[in-house]
């Protein structure tokens, strides 16, 4: 079967998913991957959203973080306050999975504004929601984005969740407790944090794409690791899912 | 107490111009027809309160009733952005919104420490981001007892808070399931309140899980059967998915919206 770009993404930000993991998850792409995950590799994943449904099995995919489908099929519901004072913010969450508007070289993310003046943006984006105690609070954070200039700049407008800040000892400093982002999934490839520096490295281009394409979509002088891979490509199994599921988005 | 009222008394009674108004609903049991009622009276100069802004808050700022926003996440869920209110903070259209913005963890702690009486609420939050520089209510504070650097914001007591439930008995005693939002927090932090419901009935059947608000603890209760489409109230009726990307397009332009709104009114 051939795949699109997207379904790449979501396939390769799935597999990065582990069984048994607790997820906390975001709606659109996060919440594509993190249902997939659950209906192949990972029947344990356990999903939680910010709506404070922990343990959700949707059998389709919700359409919002509050869907009902949510609530009906979770282990438990508790309050806005408690999802983020109990379950988060003590750590019992292993992965956060985030979207970005903009994303910077050390994975810093901008949901908050597009332009120099906060007052007067170009653009008005969502704003933070829970995105900055997931990515200070998770264990790690899996970033999913689309992959191009606009998105990933040399430096964010507006640093709505710390990635690594300016580098390494930085996240420390700031006595955040998780590791931070992990991996960034796009549509051309998987980018990794530097052990040393931290900045974002290119591991694997998705099937087809090259690297100039991979480097003139990035904002920055983009690095790649020595042992670059290419991604395994999807398989039917996982296409099939993906389109079954997406296939019956209400 | 928790009196049983008509919709449009209860706004008149307790919403006022230049007031702080949380109507509250995540995702779940939003205050549709109360904010539809605001606008119908034409209250103006609100500083509108809600962890995520979405339809409804798009049509009053669009109506041009808030001067004031605060709140940490707006948009239309699943959809994209709230048009009326990127259209407000970046050209000032109907009028300028002034905002002031949050994470949700702050948000929800602010309401806890309105509910519980405290002046403010501490998290392990919001440090590396820009969001301290922006926002006068983050402040950094000091564990007296560990010396570990948080972040304190300060409780949010809203003059009015407006939520929807399902049930309401003739007391005024008020049964909510489902996803609960913070809908406990806002009603208990807030000068007054009122809860719109599904239906009012004699006796509340116990439902596991639910939360009850005793009629003492609200200020007005309103019978509103659908009061919170196109958001879901559960066991009562969907959220229709259908409406919420028909705003897309009614929301991006400033004519179609005032067609949208001479209907309303």
């Amino acid at each position: 079967m051939t795949h699109s770009p997207g379904e790449m993404m979501t396939v390769a930000a799935a597999r990065a998913l582990k069984d048994g993991d607790r997820c906390f998850v975001g709606i659109g792409k996060p919440s594509t991957a993190a249902n997939l995950a659950r209906r192949t590799h990972a029947p344990g994943l356990v999903l939680v959203y910010e709506s404070g449904t922990i343990g959700a099995k949707p059998d389709r995919l919700p359409l919002s973080i509050g869907d009902g489908v949510l609530a009906e099929t979770a282990d438990a519901v508790v309050s806005v306050p408690e999802i983020f004072n109990y379950w988060l913010q003590p750590g019992r969450i292993d992965v956060g999975f985030l979207g970005a508007a903009q994303l910077d070289r050390f994975a810093n993310i901008n949901t908050t504004v597009i332009g120099d003046d906060y007052a007067n943006p170009k653009v008005r984006l969502p704003g933070a929601g829970g995105a900055p105690e997931i990515a200070a609070s998770c264990r790690e954070v899996i970033v999913i984005v689309t992959h191009s200039r606009r998105t990933f700049v040399p430096a964010v407008d507006f640093v709505t969740s710390l990635g690594f800040g300016s580098g390494p000892g930085d996240r420390e400093r700031h006595g955040l407790r998780g590791r931070g982002p992990q991996l960034v999934v796009t549509d051309l490839g998987i980018l990794a944090p530097d052990p040393e520096t931290c900045e974002l490295t290119l591991t694997h281009l998705h099937p087809g794409v090259t690297l100039d394409q991979a480097r003139s979509a990035t904002g920055w002088d983009l690095r790649v690791s020595p042992g670059l891979r290419t991604t395994e490509a999807p398989t039917e199994t996982e296409l099939s899912v993906l389109r079954a599921l997406e296939g019956q988005e209400g | 107490m928790g009196d049983i009222t008509t919709l449009a008394e209860a706004v008149a009674r307790l919403v006022h111009d230049g007031d702080t108004v949380a109507l509250e609903g995540f995702t779940h049991l939003i205050p549709v027809a109360a904010g539809h009622e605001i606008i119908r009276q034409g209250r103006r100069d609100l500083t509108l309160v809600r962890m995520t802004p979405d339809i409804v808050y798009d049509q009053l700022i669009g109506a041009g009733c808030a001067r004031k926003l605060v709140f940490s996440w707006a948009g239309n869920p699943g959809v994209g952005s709230l048009h009326r209110f990127r259209d407000a903070a970046q050209h000032g259209w109907p009028v300028p919104l002034e905002i002031e913005e949050h994470s949700h963890a702050g948000m929800a702690n602010r309401y806890a420490a309105g509910a519980a009486g405290l002046p403010f609420a501490v998290l392990r939050g919001y440090t590396g981001t820009d969001l301290p520089g922006r926002t006068a209510t983050i402040a950094p504070i000091t564990c007296p007892f560990t010396g570990e650097v948080l972040t304190a914001v300060p409780a949010l007591n809203p003059d009015v808070a407006i939520v929807h439930a399902q049930r309401a008995d003739r007391d005024g005693n008020v049964q909510i399931w489902g996803i609960t939002g913070v809908h406990k927090e806002v009603v208990l932090a807030a000068r007054t309140s009122l809860v719109t419901v599904e239906e009012v009935v004699d006796e509340l059947e116990p439902r596991p899980g639910a939360i009850v608000l005793p009629g003492w603890a609200i200020t007005c209760v309103a019978e509103v059967p659908g009061g919170a489409r196109p958001s879901y109230a559960m066991g009562y009726y969907e959220r229709d998915n259908a409406y919420y990307r028909e705003w897309d397009a009614i929301s991006r332009d400033r004519e179609a919206f005032t067609a949208w709104l001479e209907e309303v009114r």
